[in-house]
């Protein structure tokens, strides 16, 4: 199943950067992700319902408990800035 | 008036409009296109804990302090759902007439956003739990069925505050973000594109809010963001099938914002068409202050959510006899409750509506009746009399100390005839002041109905004699005039004259002398 790749859109939509030797050396690796990928097509027939999980688990719930939280310091600890307590980051979108 | 957080005039009663009345181009180009509007509604549902985590569900708390490795998005942590949160929309998909999947799935929604610290948002895709539904609305006369799509189980997003010169989130200078609403249990409702005037939109969506607030489900409080929407409209000549080009409006966060953004963009929507210009697919942002929409860009290309099945969340697959279980539990819904307030009560459908848009409303009605007082009139004090004062006050009934026993009260002193209807509705604004006992009030502010003829007489005389302009016109045969005098009666005894007694008593003094 070859299957163009349009690595500038992939690259886009993960937000990552990268140089052209980078671009085609991921192409190449995606390529064969994919291709493995594929295979999994390949075996599965009609009687093999399509699925998500590996284990056939549902209905895994947890009642509706309070459990303790963060203390404020913590939860911002990794926060590049901060102001009045809540994360600080650029601004975000333009309107016409 | 305002109760419990929204205008009722903007509930679906008819409102004359400027634009309404212009004549020429105006009208023409509205009568030949109409609209085509769905909805989506989101409900933040009033569990005590997150959708998948056990931090507190709560409106207001201090910035990111109900937050955990769940909802921070941490590497190594493991959202779990909550058993109540299912149940809740197994609820709203039941009272919407869904069917509920026997199989659905948890996907992950990518975007970059910083509203949400992991970079997904936790969703449903192409498996929600409630699936073809549907619900009714009351449209002027007319009842109206409106096709729901699909309600599907999500979480919240933190909430971002945009800093800046103005406060416009397109020059703000940077963000805050405050992580408390993060996993916060969102239900998505989706509606078809059923609705063909903002009217309909409006009925629709005080529909769904009364209906999701007897089910218990959520505070539907949209100052507090628990219920919000976001409307799609697009606009075809009347007669023609297909579809026109769809525009999403967000940011409507009360009904009158919703009825404003789509009566605005349904005129831009047909002027534009009747310009012979082309209408572009886009997302707009409705301004509050201008009462218009702007496009609304993204600095991010084209959105690819790239959906895919959240690993960490097995299916959900709700056992039928245990749905069955949640359905036989549902209350009593808005639709038939005012079928019941027409039919047993004999209320006018108008005024069963008022009553039912809201549920505090509608159970305050219910205990007045309980208590013995004439469904009419327990009817017209709440819709019009307390309605109308809680208005004035800006307070919602459950903010005052209103209670079924005031106002049943009330009603009886009416019947006896302690009470006219003018010093009754005196008490019930000290009630709404105080919440003090009605006996008390009227024993405090004398109000008890004075039939006592030697107490008419003294006001009669010092009526008669401090109007002499009325008095004259009366005699000359002006019949009208009569009223300027028995008015001053009725002030001089603080309401509590009977209105009856007043006027026989003055009609016989004027024709002695």
């Amino acid at each position: 199943m070859p299957v163009e790749i349009d690595i500038d859109h992939v690259a886009r939509l993960a937000r990552l950067e990268l140089s052209d030797e980078e671009k085609e050396r991921l192409r190449a690796q995606l390529a064969v992700i994919l291709d493995n990928a594929a295979k999994v097509g390949e075996v599965a027939t009609e009687d093999v319902p399509p699925t998500a999980y590996a284990i056939p688990r549902s209905n895994v719930l947890r009642p509706d408990e309070l459990t303790p939280s963060l203390p404020v310091e913590e939860v911002l600890a990794n926060a590049p800035e901060v102001e009045d307590d809540r994360f600080k980051v650029p601004r975000i979108v333009e309107v016409e | 008036m305002v109760l419990a957080g929204y205008r009722l005039d903007c509930l679906g009663l008819p409102q004359v409009r400027k634009a309404d009345q212009a004549v020429g181009y105006a009208s023409r180009v509205m009568a030949e296109y109409e609209s085509v509007i769905g909805l989506e509604c989101h409900v933040e549902l009033s569990t005590e804990t997150k959708m998948f985590c056990g931090c507190r569900n709560e409106f207001g708390a201090p910035p990111n302090t109900n937050v955990c490795p769940v909802c921070l998005g941490l590497p190594g942590s493991l959202p779990v759902p909550n058993a109540k949160a299912i149940e809740y929309i197994v609820r709203i998909g039941l009272a919407l007439n869904c069917r509920i999947a026997d199989e659905s799935l948890f996907h992950r929604k990518n975007y970059f956003y910083p509203d949400m610290p992991k970079n997904f948002q936790i969703s449903q895709y192409d498996l929600p739990i409630c699936i073809e539904g549907h619900m009714e609305i009351q449209v002027g006369a007319e009842t109206r069925r409106i096709g729901i799509t699909r309600v599907h189980m999500e979480e919240d997003t933190g909430k971002t505050t945009h800093v800046g010169r103005s406060g416009r989130i397109d020059q703000a200078d940077y963000a805050l973000v405050d992580y408390n609403r993060a996993g916060v249990p969102l239900v998505e409702v989706v509606s078809e594109p059923h609705m063909r005037s903002p009217d309909e939109a409006r009925a629709y969506f005080a529909e769904l809010r009364a209906t999701l607030e007897a089910l218990g489900v959520s505070d539907v409080r949209m100052e507090e963001g628990s219920l919000r929407c976001d409307a799609n409209i697009s606009t075809r000549r009347v007669g023609v099938a297909e579809l026109g080009t769809k525009v999403e409006i967000k940011n409507l966060n009360s009904i009158r914002s919703l009825d404003r953004a789509l009566r605005y963009e349904e005129q831009r929507q047909r002027a534009a068409l009747d310009a012979g210009e082309t209408l572009v697919q886009e997302t707009r942002h409705f301004d509050e202050e201008g009462g218009s929409t702007h496009t609304l860009r993204s600095k991010e290309e084209a959105f690819d959510y790239r959906y895919f099945p959240e690993p960490d969340l097995p299916p959900l697959a709700p056992e039928p006899s245990w749905v069955d279980g949640v359905g036989a539990s549902l209350p009593e819904l808005p639709a038939a409750m005012r079928a019941r307030y027409v039919s047993d009560h004999a209320l006018k459908p108008e005024q069963a509506r008022l009553l039912v848009a809201s549920t505090s409303t509608a159970r305050l009605f219910e205990d007045i009746v309980a208590l013995g007082a004439d469904p009419r009139a327990a009817a017209n004090w709440v819709t019009q009399d307390l309605a109308g004062l809680l208005n004035k006050a800006r307070m919602e009934l459950d903010e005052t100390k209103v209670t079924s026993q005031h106002v049943a009260d009330l009603v009886q002193l009416i019947d006896e005839g302690t009470l006219s209807q003018t010093a009754a509705k005196q008490v019930l604004e000290e009630v709404v002041e105080t919440g003090d006992e009605v006996d008390d009030i009227v024993d405090r502010r004398a109000l008890r109905r004075v039939t006592d003829t030697s107490a008419l007489e003294t006001w009669v005389t010092e009526a008669i004699t401090e109007n002499p302009g009325p008095v004259e016109q009366y005699r000359r045969g002006k019949e009208g005039a009569l009223n300027a005098v028995l008015g001053a009666v009725m002030k001089k005894s603080r309401g509590s004259a009977d209105a009856k007694a007043v006027r026989e008593l003055l009609l016989r003094r004027l024709s002695e002398s």
